[in-house]
């Protein structure tokens, strides 16, 4: 990680060089961006490092450590957003003591940009979850799950748009089928829709209509399913087109690198998902030019 | 200034930012990492100084030792029951019951939880309140759900077919080397297709929790508004020494 690190550190003040020699040009000047996503995903309330005597993670994680970590990397590149793909709360007594609050709290101290929500931030009720609201200053994204009848109307979007030194960032979140996984008395009268369905209109608007150069799915689907029938992150890139990421969460997959897939369009694009309870960092660093140097459309993708 | 001048150099501007547009920016390279997180990174201290107050709290309420276990109690050992299913459902039957005859007049007949509810083994040593959140560390409560023999004949026939062991108390389920069923006991006394039972089970369950169909069909059910994790610490305050074993509940004779 530290050699890796030190490597796309060096590429970028590389790239900085070349646009410091044609700072007279401004068009040519204004093409080279440089975006790096950051992302989380089943932090299940852990908020402390494992003890250091734990079977399976000792000494990992750990929300403090995150923040400097996430520092850093904004240090190293201010174009960075940070996401959670959902199970925020759930599996500390943090969250059975204060239900969400400090998860929230902390979240926004790191200047999270989106989360989507996983079937564990019902676990509390929609009451639950609207009561931590105040305390989150990030944004949730949810496209196929409806709202309309419940508390939470007006909370949660679709698609959120960030405008990242000129490039446009679409952004949307998918969750899982609750039924079955979570007490309809928690989820009430949230209704579930079809995620690839919508993953297919979403990812189109944000491509047609509203012109994203970059769009990202926060997915708490699962990474892949035996079952054909069952919608997961890597069904859902092969049947759509338009995302060039998909952050995924629920089954807890610790992915040693992002997946590469193939959509519908055959366009290579990234499945990643970095396991559980804060013990890694995911980052995806696109970089993109003016679109003129030369006619090839290809994409090097280093994983 | 002159006025042409300035027009032009309006224009001019106006044409650069233009053609500075028609570029749409092009996606060329993509690197993805994973990042652990350890030891090497320092905790940022504004964020530790946020978390201390909470933490300190919950310490002061989950440490103090309430009883102590000789031995590891695990869901993993013995097939049909297991030591920590029989311990946690023997828990809600004991401590629920009360609530229940109060507010009812009746009695639990048994208890049906979840093998998946139970998150983790209770290691030897100190129990302590972190104890029951680490094994319960979902907001679910018990119910009491009324159901007819017609329903408690499904649970039977979803719990031999089962392939781990659900916990249970206050019933017995005998099945022969095939896994057919021989007998049927419910506080030891033969099952009795004519009439009703109350059956404490978790509100995950009721509400369609692990598919566990039968339990829709009750005629009656009344909440506890008691908390698994609450019967657990209530019961580890009650007890020096915390121990189980698996038992003949769900027995496979050949």
């Amino acid at each position: 990680m530290e050699r890796r690190k030190f490597i796309s550190g060096t590429a970028a003040s590389a790239a900085f060089i070349g646009i410091g020699g044609l700072s007279m040009n401004s068009c040519q000047n204004s093409g080279k961006k440089h975006i790096t996503i950051l992302h989380t995903n089943d932090v299940h309330s852990h908020i402390d490092p494992f003890p250091n005597n734990h079977s399976a993670y000792p000494n990992l994680g750990g929300l403090a450590r995150r923040a400097t970590l996430v520092d850093q990397i904004r240090k190293e590149n201010p174009n960075t957003l940070l996401f959670d793909a959902g199970d925020i709360f759930q599996g500390t007594p943090y969250f059975n003591f204060y239900g969400g609050e400090l998860e929230f709290k902390l979240m926004s101290m790191l200047k999270y940009d989106a989360a989507t929500i996983g079937n564990h931030d019902f676990d509390n009720g929609l009451n639950g979850l609207y009561a931590q609201l105040p305390y989150a200053s990030f944004d949730f994204l949810s496209a196929n799950y409806d709202f309309t009848n419940t508390l939470m109307d007006s909370h949660v979007q679709p698609y959120k748009i960030y405008m990242v030194d000129g490039i446009k960032i679409g952004v949307f979140g998918l969750g899982i089928e609750l039924a079955g996984l979570v007490s309809k008395k928690l989820y009430q009268e949230t209704v579930y829709l079809d995620p690839i369905e919508i993953a297919q209109d979403v990812s189109r608007t944000l491509k047609d209509e509203e012109k994203c150069d970059l769009i990202i799915c926060l997915s708490h689907l699962g990474y892949q399913y035996q079952n054909p029938q069952k919608p997961d992150d890597l069904k859902l890139a092969a049947r759509t087109e338009n995302i060039d990421l998909i952050i995924g969460g629920h089954t807890h997959t610790f992915l040693d690198r992002p997946t590469i897939v193939n959509n519908r369009k055959n366009k290579q694009i990234l499945v990643n998902q970095v396991g559980c309870f804060g013990i890694n960092l995911g980052r995806i660093d696109f970089y993109f030019d003016e679109g003129k140097q030369n006619g090839a459309d290809g994409v090097s993708i280093k994983v | 200034m002159d006025l042409k001048n300035k027009h032009f150099v309006i224009i001019a501007t106006l044409l650069l930012a233009q053609s500075c547009k028609e570029s749409v920016p092009k996606l060329r390279n993509i690197e993805g990492q994973r990042i652990q997180i350890n030891y090497a990174a320092t905790p940022k201290d504004s964020v530790e100084n946020v978390i201390a107050p909470y933490r300190n709290r919950i310490n002061e309420v989950l440490d103090s030792v309430l009883a102590y276990a000789p031995k590891a109690i695990s869901k993993t050992e013995g097939t049909l029951n297991s030591p920590a299913g029989n311990l946690m459902a023997d828990i809600v039957m004991q401590e629920v019951n009360p609530v229940f005859a109060a507010r009812t007049g009746k009695q639990i007949d048994f208890v049906l939880l979840n093998f998946g509810s139970i998150r983790s083994v209770i290691s030897q040593g100190d129990i302590t309140e972190r104890t029951a959140y680490e094994v319960m560390p979902f907001e679910n409560s018990i119910v009491i759900a009324e159901l007819d023999g017609k329903a408690i004949r499904a649970m039977v026939s979803f719990l031999t077919k089962s392939s781990v062991a659900h916990p249970i108390s206050g019933i017995q389920i005998i099945v022969d080397k095939n896994k057919s069923l021989q007998a049927v006991n419910i506080q030891g006394k033969p099952f009795d297709e004519n009439r009703t039972y109350y059956v404490a089970t978790s509100d995950y369950l009721i509400t369609g929790g692990d598919k566990m169909d039968f339990l829709k069909e009750y005629l009656t059910l009344t909440d506890s508004d008691y908390l698994i994790r609450n019967t657990l610490i209530d019961y580890f305050k009650k007890i020096d020494t915390l121990s189980a074993v698996t038992d003949d509940r769900f027995l496979q004779i050949n």
